[in-house]
């Protein structure tokens, strides 16, 4: 159960933009929202309104300042399972709890076989494991398996609730591992990358870098505010009048 | 990383007890331990008995201890399902050689073989145990080839260690069971310091560049995703004062090295009743130094996920 699959039908995964994403949390409480009640359900939150608040959650923005020789920028960048080829949590289970789905490489945890030994957190680099201290078992992201196949809900709607939340559609959501997928073209064409690919992990989720900034902008800069001309007519009258 | 209590002590309980049932399966399935009712029965009592406490404790992290035993299904992947089936099974051929050498006091034969398959098997348990350690590639200090011989030589050295104060305790002793003694635990500071001078001087590739996959310059974390201390930190962000970390070290190699090896120096020399006060608290001593080395193998072992939180 813990052994790979040799490879999968499908790669889906999610690929985000670094350069439009604005860290307005939206992907984060709609993920919240959506998984206290789906397939991982309940995300438990502990002390929600006290000095402590702690709880699970499958989606995190962090904020960078990023200070290359071209200058300093600000970075939003979400967090979550990138879905792995290779995912080491999967293989350390000692249960069998999780697994990765040989149809579209979704990378799960089965709660009801779940000792909570954690070994699996230790093992995932990019920390998208959170033990529920409640329950005692292990959470993470399904990608929102109880959405995409859901038929329940209208097509366009079928897409991980982060994905559907995001006001700047700096999240996408698809089949990595067809090259000719929208997704894919969009990675190709932004040179999207892996996180720590020197681990070997081989994440399927992508993210594409910041934009490099460019100087072909209109100049916006508005002339200066310059005495005003001294005028003939009426409104010079005004003006000398006024002047004196 | 967070050094929980129950799995320091459990990797030191069990890596101490299957050194010490190594020994006792090899030396006395071959007779070079004379077959002894109360010796046999003390020494495989404190074998099985560090075993089963280690085992025990190491239930205590668990979220949910009663389904334990599905932890033993997922041998072909997993080196803590390995080290779950070999502990278990391991029970087996100890048990049988615990009967063949305690109870009926014979060595030879069947006898020896069981304990040679308890000897093996507890190699292989303490190797599992190792390798679940060293197979963690997000955890620089414990993803090297220095971690699976650690774990070997600290069960060889608390094992043997171990035997020898068992043995002056029935006034049994032999000067090649304190040499062995005396050598292992020599060879345990040894690698325990080649350990930290490669640990201290680690280059690790994976930085915040690589964690964000923001190319060049420098990556800071100007705002974490939530306010207070979540799992990640309290399990892998956990960070130890390098002047604590010093001093530990300090109070380890004392502990775990420098006493036990004087105290055994002092027992190739002292007559009978002093020999055996100074081999049991080299035990002791060893015992809880190794608690604070293995304390400050979880303190002192990074987790990548702390370069997202800015923690260089």
């Amino acid at each position: 159960m813990t052994c790979l699959p040799a490879q999968t039908d499908k790669k889906l995964g999610l690929v985000i933009d670094l350069d439009t994403c604005v860290g307005c949390q939206a992907c984060v409480t709609a993920c919240k929202e959506w998984n206290t009640g789906g397939h991982m359900a309940p995300l438990t939150d502990t002390d929600p309104y006290g000095a402590h608040a702690d709880g699970v959650w499958f989606n995190r923005v962090h904020s960078y300042e990023h200070t290359t020789e071209l200058g300093g920028r600000t970075v939003n960048f979400p967090r979550s399972c990138l879905h792995c080829e290779q995912p080491a949590c999967v293989t350390v289970c000692p249960t069998g709890a999780s697994y990765k789905r040989a149809s579209d490489g979704i990378v799960l945890v089965d709660e009801d076989k779940c000792i909570g030994c954690k070994l699996c957190s230790w093992a995932c680099p990019y920390g998208a494991r959170e033990f529920d201290t409640d329950v005692g078992v292990m959470k993470k992201c399904t990608l929102c398996v109880d959405r995409i196949y859901n038929h329940n809900l209208a097509e366009e709607d079928r897409v991980p609730a982060c994905v559907a939340a995001c006001p700047t559609s700096a999240r996408h959501f698809g089949d990595l591992g067809d090259p000719t997928s929208a997704i894919s073209q969009l990675v190709e064409e932004r040179g999207g990358v892996a996180l720590m690919p020197e681990l070997g992990y081989k994440p399927t989720n992508r993210y594409l870098p910041p934009r490099a900034r460019s100087e072909r902008a209109a100049k916006v800069d508005a002339p200066a505010l310059e005495p005003i001309k001294a005028e003939g007519g009426f409104l010079g009258w005004i003006d000398r009048m006024l002047s004196n | 990383m967070h050094p929980a209590f129950s799995v320091v002590f459990f990797t030191t309980a069990t890596g101490a007890g299957y050194g010490l049932l190594a020994l006792l399966g090899v030396l006395g399935g071959l007779g070079f331990i004379p077959a002894d009712f109360w010796l046999g029965l003390a020494g495989m009592a404190l074998a099985l008995g560090l075993i089963v406490a280690g085992l025990l404790s190491s239930t205590g992290h668990l979220g949910r201890p009663e389904r334990a035993w599905r932890a033993f299904s997922q041998w072909r992947s997993s080196w803590l399902s390995r080290e779950g089936v070999a502990s278990v099974a391991t029970f087996i051929p100890a048990g049988l050689f615990g009967i063949g050498w305690v109870f009926f006091g014979k060595s030879g034969g069947w006898v020896a073989a069981a304990g040679l398959l308890a000897a093996a098997g507890a190699v292989v348990t303490v190797c599992t145990t190792g390798m679940i350690y060293a197979s963690l590639k997000p955890i620089a200090q414990w993803h090297s080839r220095y971690t699976l011989p650690a774990y070997l030589i600290f069960a060889a050295m608390t094992g043997s260690v171990l035997a020898n104060a068992l043995l002056q305790s029935f006034s049994a002793g032999s000067s090649a069971i304190l040499a062995l003694a005396l050598l292992a635990t020599l060879a345990g500071w040894v690698w325990k310091l080649a350990t930290w001078r490669y640990n201290d001087q680690l280059e690790i590739p994976t930085t915040a560049n690589t964690a964000t996959g923001l190319a060049g310059g420098t990556v800071r974390s100007i705002e974490w995703p939530h306010t207070e201390e979540n799992y990640l930190l309290k399990e892998m962000g956990f960070r130890i004062a390098r002047k604590h970390s010093a001093k530990l070290r300090w109070i380890t190699q004392a502990l775990a090295f420098v006493v036990p090896i004087v105290l055994l120096i002092l027992a190739f020399m002292a007559p009978w009743p002093l020999a055996s006060m100074a081999s049991a608290l080299a035990a002791v001593s060893q015992f809880a130094g190794m608690l604070v080395e293995r304390w400050l193998f979880f303190a002192e072992a990074k987790h990548t996920v702390t370069l997202y939180y800015g923690r260089a």
